[in-house]
């Protein structure tokens, strides 16, 4: 029997950089940050085999302020590199932040991609729905008329839900968390990393400079329950203050929102199912937010983790190469095909 | 029963020659790439030197029979050295009046051309712009004409078979390839070998492409068409066992030698684009040495997944064009800044722009010295002929990992496509590219990510997943050492410095050079890439008529061999031919203050030996 001791747990401050946090003071990014650093010590994994992939935003400062290895890239390529990491490492845990400008304007073909391949990547998306780097202009996320630095008389382009988007990529593992919501943001992040494929996880949060309170309707404490429900999988769809509203399905397949009482019990909504291996349930739970009435979901709306990773299927092949042709000769290339010699 | 009489007239005469020039032309459909490479192959395992020169059209296929759908390949064969495509045509096989028209000028005159006279109707005339037939209105009359009818008799070869007409006439290139073969005395085996390889599980087609080829060499012979054939015995190579090897193709044989003697997996990102696409294809055949290929979605994706790749500890590399470049400029700068190795390779093409995709330039010179924002050297080294792109990307990986620096490995698409013979290097005798990982911490206080090796001024390689070397590295100004972000002035400077210094002191790594020809005299040729055959022949030639003229043929672009400014001394008169406005001439007139001349070429395809030897006659003459 090895007598080996197992090394001391790592707690919070392990995952804690010498590096002064350059937020600005009230800006949602802290609390991301600390739930991070609170979830990665439970994951049981070893501090260095932690790879933290960023782009360029306010929100891809994040790996100076993590004790992992860290790479800081170029705007909107953070899914391509940390593509890169995991070909080449499948045994690394790598966790990508970016932001609603980095993921969805800049690098929004990576993205996609990244998530057509189901990368095993942890994708933190912090959706603050403006540009606060370059100080202020409106972002994909913003909503339609938005009046910013860029667009004083309002924008003119529809906003992208990421969620839908995520899941129109049919991205394997989608979810939405809100900065505030500590506990429910650590949970959401601990099943993110459970998830082998890529996971996704918008996270709402505050940008209290430029576009402050953007997500209030949904963080006030009053209106929260009456805007928010939160996604359970094998948990009916209610909500409301009292829990006395809910989601049920209509007989032509959309979705309604109905009072509970009068005959109508929980039975009769919808089972949250998040393991479904299609996506048109999911996709249809994230549009409800854009229709009066309905509230903003939060939580996982898809996790299906039957779709193999992209680089265990890219080194399987590899290996299946090796084993049926041997592992390459050197001699043997530089000599293919016809030769001949000169004495 | 009479007894034939051989007339002595008739009897056809074998001509020993010393080298030919070659040119099959068709329509993009006509198979005139397969045709050429073919021939290429089997006068390569005769045992002749020869140089190729593929010239298609971008587009796949171009409406049949236009002059834009002409697609052609040159080769080069000869019994002695041999340096480039050939400047004129000994032999012109047009498939059609458009292929004729477009090629007809390079045919020597006297020249044998062979064409298929069942495309010159009024339809194909029309189609290539013609207003007479040439076969008929004596335009053609200071060549060997020979017309014959390629898909009328490839037809009454393969009418048996039950093939319909369109399967019969896609056989007549393999009637072509077999009077070519009978005219330079050829063996049709390794050709035979090809089709039953290529047509595997299509047993017919073996049949009748087979029965073409013969029946084109059975023609010559039946018909003494030409009267005359010729021998060309092989070339007196260094001793050895060559292959014939084209350019994208050595790129790739040299990535995996230089992944096997690092000991690194080869990590190749890439998105397709021509010419470099091939250097994919050929990559992702190697699966069995590790090798991961990545098609990424763009350009972009296709360096930063490299980039990653790298910083996980693989060799990486990210293979482009032109355009392709311009999209990896960012990224190029990313991977200066973070001080990874990487190996970029640009297969330039015309410009600027879309330009001419399939056809050949050196313009991207000077993008690849400064093309990225604020100060980002990198390390530039170009391949001069196809089959030293073996050697290139050797060089490019060497220094990459050495020096822990992007490397930009230039090539173009004359290198990529042409092919050559190469002596296969016994695998045993390539040296190993040393790699270092950092495997514990380098301070007392733990481990700093740019504490440099203070001869390289390489920073370490510590790769995720190394207990205790935990560091975040990035895009931003990092302070000395430490790689703490910094924007205080001063170290910034320093760091630019370092990083500049850094790629300087590569040169202690770079052999000085030693030109060719005269060591002193009144001609110094100073070039890079793939003029290197066209000046080799034309100094050559030149020199023996007595001139005095020295060739240094730069492997290394940035930095510069430390000696090539006494070089330049030994000199009256500094030529810099370029395929380009003047790039290299650009740097050399700034960096030595010489007065050299350029001989710039734009237009998508290489020098003639005779372009140059014109140039250094005027210029020693005058």
């Amino acid at each position: 029997m090895s007598t080996a001791t197992l090394p001391p747990p790592l707690t919070k401050k392990d995952f804690q950089t010498d590096q002064e946090v350059r937020w600005c003071p009230g800006c949602g990014d802290y609390a991301i940050l600390s739930a991070v650093q609170s979830v990665f010590p439970e994951l049981g994994i070893k501090r260095e085999n932690f790879v933290v992939v960023s782009g360029i935003g306010c929100s891809s400062r994040f790996p100076y302020y993590m004790n992992t290895f860290g790479f800081h890239t170029i705007h909107g390529r953070a899914p391509a590199v940390a593509t890169g990491i995991k070909a080449i490492r499948p045994d690394l845990e790598v966790w990508v932040a970016t932001g609603d400008g980095d993921a969805l304007s800049i690098g929004g073909n990576h993205t996609i991609h990244m998530l057509r391949r189901n990368v095993g990547l942890k994708v933190l998306l912090f959706n603050n729905r403006i540009y606060g780097l370059t100080k202020g202009q409106y972002s994909p996320t913003s909503e339609f008329n938005k009046k910013t630095k860029s667009t004083p008389f309002g924008s003119v382009d529809r906003p992208f839900n990421p969620v839908s988007l995520a899941i129109g990529a049919e991205a394997t593992f989608v979810a939405r968390s809100v900065d505030v919501f500590q506990s429910h943001l650590k949970d959401t992040l601990k099943h993110a990393a459970v998830h082998k494929g890529s996971a996704f996880v918008e996270i709402l949060q505050n940008c209290n400079i430029f576009n402050d309170g953007a997500w209030f309707s949904l963080t006030e404490r009053d209106a929260r329950s009456e805007h928010v429900i939160q996604l359970a999988h094998g948990k009916p769809l209610v909500f409301g203050k009292n829990r006395d509203k809910g989601i049920r399905r209509k007989s032509d397949g959309d979705i309604e929102v109905v009072p509970l009482g009068n005959g109508v019990t929980e039975s009769d909504l919808i089972i949250h199912d998040a393991h479904h291996p299609r996506p048109s349930y999911a996709f249809l739970l994230s549009h409800m937010e854009h229709r009066p009435g309905f509230p903003t979901p939060i939580g996982v709306f898809r996790a299906w983790d039957d779709l193999p990773r992209y680089e265990d299927v890219m080194n399987q092949q590899i290996k299946d190469v090796i084993a049926k042709r041997g592992p390459g000769d050197l001699n043997k290339i530089l000599h293919a095909g016809d030769t001949w010699e000169v004495r | 029963m009479s007894t034939l009489i051989e007339s002595p007239l008739t009897k056809h005469r074998r001509e020993k020659i010393e080298q030919a020039v070659i040119r099959f032309a068709g329509d993009s459909g006509d198979g005139m790439q397969i045709t050429g490479s073919q021939f290429t192959n089997t006068v390569a395992l005769y045992g002749n030197d020869i140089a190729t020169f593929p010239d298609f059209p971008a587009e796949i296929r171009a409406p049949a029979g236009t002059l834009p759908g002409v697609s052609g390949y040159q080769l080069h064969f000869s019994s002695s050295d041999v340096y480039t495509p050939g400047d004129a045509v000994d032999v012109l096989i047009a498939m059609n009046p458009a292929a004729l028209k477009v090629n007809v000028a390079d045919l020597k005159a006297n020249g044998i051309l062979i064409v298929n006279s069942d495309s010159f109707q009024e339809t194909d005339l029309r189609k290539a712009q013609m207003t007479s037939n040439p076969l008929e209105d004596h335009s053609l009359d200071k060549f060997r004409l020979f017309s014959v009818e390629l898909e009328r008799l490839t037809r009454v070869a393969l009418e048996h078979l039950g093939l319909d007409a369109k399967s019969m006439d896609r056989c007549k290139n393999f009637f072509a390839l077999g009077m070519c073969y009978w005219l330079y005395n050829r063996s049709m085996d390794s050709t035979v070998r090809w089709i039953e390889d290529k047509f595997k599980h299509k047993p017919l087609l073996v049949e009748a492409n087979k029965l073409a080829m013969k029946a084109g060499y059975s023609y010559c012979e039946a018909t003494e068409a030409f009267q005359i054939s010729y021998e060309i015995p092989p070339a007196q190579l260094a001793p050895g066992v060559y292959r014939n090897l084209s350019g994208n193709q050595a790129l790739a044989l040299g990535f995996i030698t230089a992944s096997q003697k690092s000991g690194l997996r080869l990590f190749q990102g890439s998105y397709p684009i021509t010419p470099a696409s091939d250097i994919l294809h050929e990559l992702s055949q190697y699966k069995d040495f590790g090798v991961m290929t990545f098609q990424a979605e763009d350009e972009i994706a296709a360096i930063t997944s490299a980039i990653g790749a790298a910083y996980a500890g693989a060799l990486a590399i990210t293979t482009t064009s032109g355009p392709g470049m311009a999209l990896k400029t960012e990224a190029m700068g990313l991977a200066v800044a973070v001080e990874i190795p990487l190996v970029v390779c640009d297969i330039q093409r015309g410009g600027p722009s879309t330009g001419l995709p399939t056809k050949t330039e050196q313009a991207d010179l000077l993008q690849a010295l400064f093309g990225r924002n604020s100060e980002a050297p990198i390390p530039i080294v170009a391949a001069a002929t196809p089959s030293d792109c073996f050697w290139a990307a050797l060089e490019a990986s060497r220094i990459a990992i050495k020096y822990m620096v992007p490397v930009i490995l230039l090539s173009d698409g004359y290198l990529a496509n042409g092919a050559e013979p190469w002596r296969i290097p016994d695998a045993a005798d390539i040296p190993e590219i040393p790699v270092q990982f950092a495997t514990e911490a380098n301070s007392p206080t733990g481990y700093l990510p740019y504490k440099r090796d203070p001869q390289t001024l390489a920073r370490p390689w510590a790769v995720p997943g190394t207990p205790g070397l935990e560091h975040r590295i990035g895009g931003l100004e990092k302070q000395d050492v430490s790689g703490n972000i910094n924007y205080e002035p001063l170290n910034h400077e320093k760091m630019v410095r370092i990083r500049a210094a850094k790629v300087a002191a590569i040169v202690q790594d770079i052999p000085e050079i030693e030109p060719t020809g005269d060591s002193h005299g009144d001609l110094l040729i100073i070039a890079w890439g793939s003029t290197h055959g066209a000046i080799t022949a034309a100094v050559k030639a030149q020199r023996a008529e007595g001139r005095r003229i020295g060739h240094v043929h730069l492997r290394h672009l940035n930095p510069l061999p430390a000696n090539l400014g006494e070089v330049i001394k030994r000199y009256k008169k500094v030529l810099v031919p370029e395929l380009n406005m003047g790039q290299l001439l650009w740097v050399l007139r700034a960096k030595y203050l010489v007065d050299a001349v350029g001989l710039n070429k734009i237009q998508g395809r290489p020098f003639k030996q005779s372009e140059l030897e014109q140039k250094i006659e005027e210029m020693l003459d005058a």
